[in-house]
């Protein structure tokens, strides 16, 4: 075990290397690493870092578990696969630090949308926007015999997958049988919906802004009314990386919270889409970057879009167990997961909190005291006494009311009827 | 006992983005007797073509954005999974190392010629060919074993709830599976569910 203390400062003799890769996404919710390299958060905690962008999470599987890259944003559910060794997977990821919280939508073709209006003008005025339009065009389509509607996500392991399988089936819509759910690019994304090859999908920003400034998509719900404040990406690292690294590790995870902490300041957001919309990041018009950075996101209409992307307040840095937890909770529902395990084991295996709290010590900045919280209780503001210091939090509600206690995550689980488990849930122990 | 046969030709889908390098790549794969089904430059036509293709083989380059969707479709449609050959820039053996562990069957390099295209298709279909037939082994002993293992569960269920004998308990899911024309595994299944009415 490192001790907190070691992990604070580098030695200059310090056997560790200083140089590190990493591997990014073109996403907005790469802020952070972008932003650690181009204002010299990395420079000041002693790394060297070069980013790699890379045109699929596949590949970012690959090189990080080959060792091209020591670390990168993932989506949160593939460190999850790693430990499972699923989805291509043959080495365990950690991660001791979340990349922030919410940053996707939903965007249905043009057509799809105007159905859906015509359908239930009512249920398409609600706020949010429940996926009961969507059912009222299945069924339609269904009667006419159009054929079935194909929507996309960005990994078989991703929030996205998760999200959006989440708001169809409280509407009582069966992603596996109502619809087809394919995978594709972030990139991809625009210019298959342009096509006609797909009819909607759930995507990271800039693509939903793309899409809808281009004419050929419409937001239908973001990722924060599907779930308020709810974990996205991770910086994962492989196990061994971890073992041998601790305090480069550390480094980057001081670097990265300091990043974040300077993306929440809304002064800095024009820049920052000035910045991660260029040729070597994102590489996409800085027009489209902006709305979702500077609260502009107005697709879905809601009052206040400040938080369509939360970078640092709200403990948006903490690797919450309790995230990990109800990310592994999804993968059974929908029957990803092929065997008996202890999914709680598997959180506490991969999400390191405590590691957290070593690395970000010398940083001004108050830490949860705790490893879990009950997610969905909150439907306004609160504050988390159990806490370094008092910390403000935003709500965390999901769209269907339902409370998640990680203490009681079986009941939680038994309680959706809509589910293609592979395991009966009394097997899983835990 | 059977007349030689010619090689029946492989048949290749080829996914990539750049039209130049493919039609180079294409060339080299004709001349080593492979059948070029079609070129897809990216994702707008990717699904579609794998739907309906039957191609031997998949070729796609490794920095395309397509692979998370190839390989979730290869996930699909597991009843006729295809080999994934990865085209790779040479000088890069460590990522094509990478590829290879995480389930992809092999991997040409820029630049190679023809007769060594032939032969890496070969040793990614043969080696394809292992790994599935691996983890369809691995699959069915980790079904019969769950399977096993709710029998047992649910044979001492009833030793408990119902103060039956082992051989006992077993006869009792048998003749319930036989008269409701049911799997032992189902009977064992809807008995553990019903455990709080026992």
């Amino acid at each position: 075990m490192t001790s907190a203390n070691a992990l604070h400062h580098r030695d200059p003799t310090d056997s560790e290397p200083s140089r590190v890769r990493l591997g990014f996404v073109p996403l907005t919710d790469a802020a952070p690493i972008i932003i650690a390299k181009e204002r010299g958060f990395f420079r000041k905690v002693g790394l060297d870092v070069s980013l790699s962008r890379e045109p699929s999470w596949s590949n970012i599987r690959d090189k990080l578990t080959a060792g091209i890259l020591d670390a990168a944003p993932v989506l949160a559910p593939m460190a999850l696969a790693a430990d499972l060794g699923i989805g291509g997977f043959s080495t365990p990821l950690v991660t001791a630090l979340s990349l922030g919280l919410n940053g996707n939508a939903i965007t249905l073709s043009p057509e799809l949308f105007r159905q859906m209006t015509e359908l239930d003008p009512a249920g398409m005025a609600e706020r949010p926007r429940s996926a009961r339009p969507l059912r009222r065009a299945i069924e339609a389509r269904r009667h006419g015999g159009d054929r079935r509607l194909t929507l996309a996500a960005v990994f078989p392991f991703s929030a996205h997958m998760y999200e959006l399988r989440y708001w169809l089936a409280a509407a009582g819509i069966d992603p596996d049988r109502d619809l087809r759910i394919i995978v594709a690019a972030p990139p991809t994304m625009v210019g298959l919906l342009r096509a006609g090859n797909i009819d909607g999908f759930c995507v990271g920003e800039p693509w939903s802004s793309y899409a809808s400034q281009l004419g050929c998509g419409k937001v239908v719900v973001a990722k924060y009314d599907i779930w308020n404040n709810s974990p996205e990406k991770v910086l994962a690292v492989t196990r061994d990386w971890h073992d041998q690294h601790p305090r480069t590790h550390a480094a980057l995870i001081r670097a990265l919270v300091e990043a974040a902490r300077w993306l929440d300041d809304p002064e800095h957001r024009l820049e920052a889409a000035h910045v991660i919309s260029g040729e070597s990041f994102i590489d996409a018009p800085v027009d489209a970057v902006r709305p979702s950075l500077l609260g502009e996101f107005d697709d879905v209409e809601r009052d206040d879009n400040t938080d369509f992307h939360v970078f640092h307040r709200y403990a948006a840095t903490f690797p919450w167990q309790s995230h990990a937890l109800w990310l592994l909770g999804q993968m059974w529902r929908w029957g990803q997961i092929d065997r008996a395990c202890d999914l709680p084991a598997i959180a506490e295996r991969v999400y390191l909190p405590g590691f957290y709290r070593d690395a970000a010590a010398p940083l001004d900045i108050a830490t949860p005291a705790v490893n879990s919280k009950v997610e969905g209780q909150h439907g306004s503001p609160w504050t988390l006494t159990d806490a370094t210091a008092p910390m403000r939090m935003g709500p965390d509600g999901f769209i269907d009311g339902r409370v998640f206690d990680p203490a009681h995550w079986r009941e939680y689980l038994s309680a959706f009827d809509i589910a293609h488990p592979l395991i009966a849930i009394d097997r899983m122990r835990g | 006992m059977s007349l030689p046969q010619s090689p029946r030709p492989v048949r290749v889908l080829l996914v990539d983005e750049s039209p130049r390098r493919s039609s180079v790549l294409a060339d080299a794969l004709r001349a080593s007797g492979c059948d070029v089904l079609a070129t897809i430059p990216c994702g707008v036509d990717l699904y579609a073509s794998l739907d309906r293709t039957d191609a031997d083989v998949i070729i796609i380059d490794m920095e395309s954005p397509d692979r998370d969707m190839l390989e979730d479709m290869h996930r699909l449609t597991a009843e006729n999974p295809r080999p994934i050959v990865m085209f790779v820039d040479d000088g890069d053996p460590e990522s094509i190392r990478a590829a290879v562990r995480a389930g992809v069957a092999g991997y040409v390099v820029r630049g190679v010629d023809r007769e060594r295209v032939r032969s890496v298709l070969d040793v990614a279909m043969a080696r394809f060919e292992e790994m599935q037939a691996l983890r369809d082994e691995l699959q069915r002993a980790r079904v019969s074993l769950d399977e096993r293992k709710l029998v047992d569960e649910a044979k001492r269920l009833l030793m408990t709830k119902r103060g039956m004998g082992e051989d006992e308990a077993y006869k009792a899911l048998r003749k319930m599976a036989m008269t409701r024309n049911m799997r032992l595994v189902e009977v064992a299944r809807s008995v553990l569910n019903m455990v709080d009415l026992l």
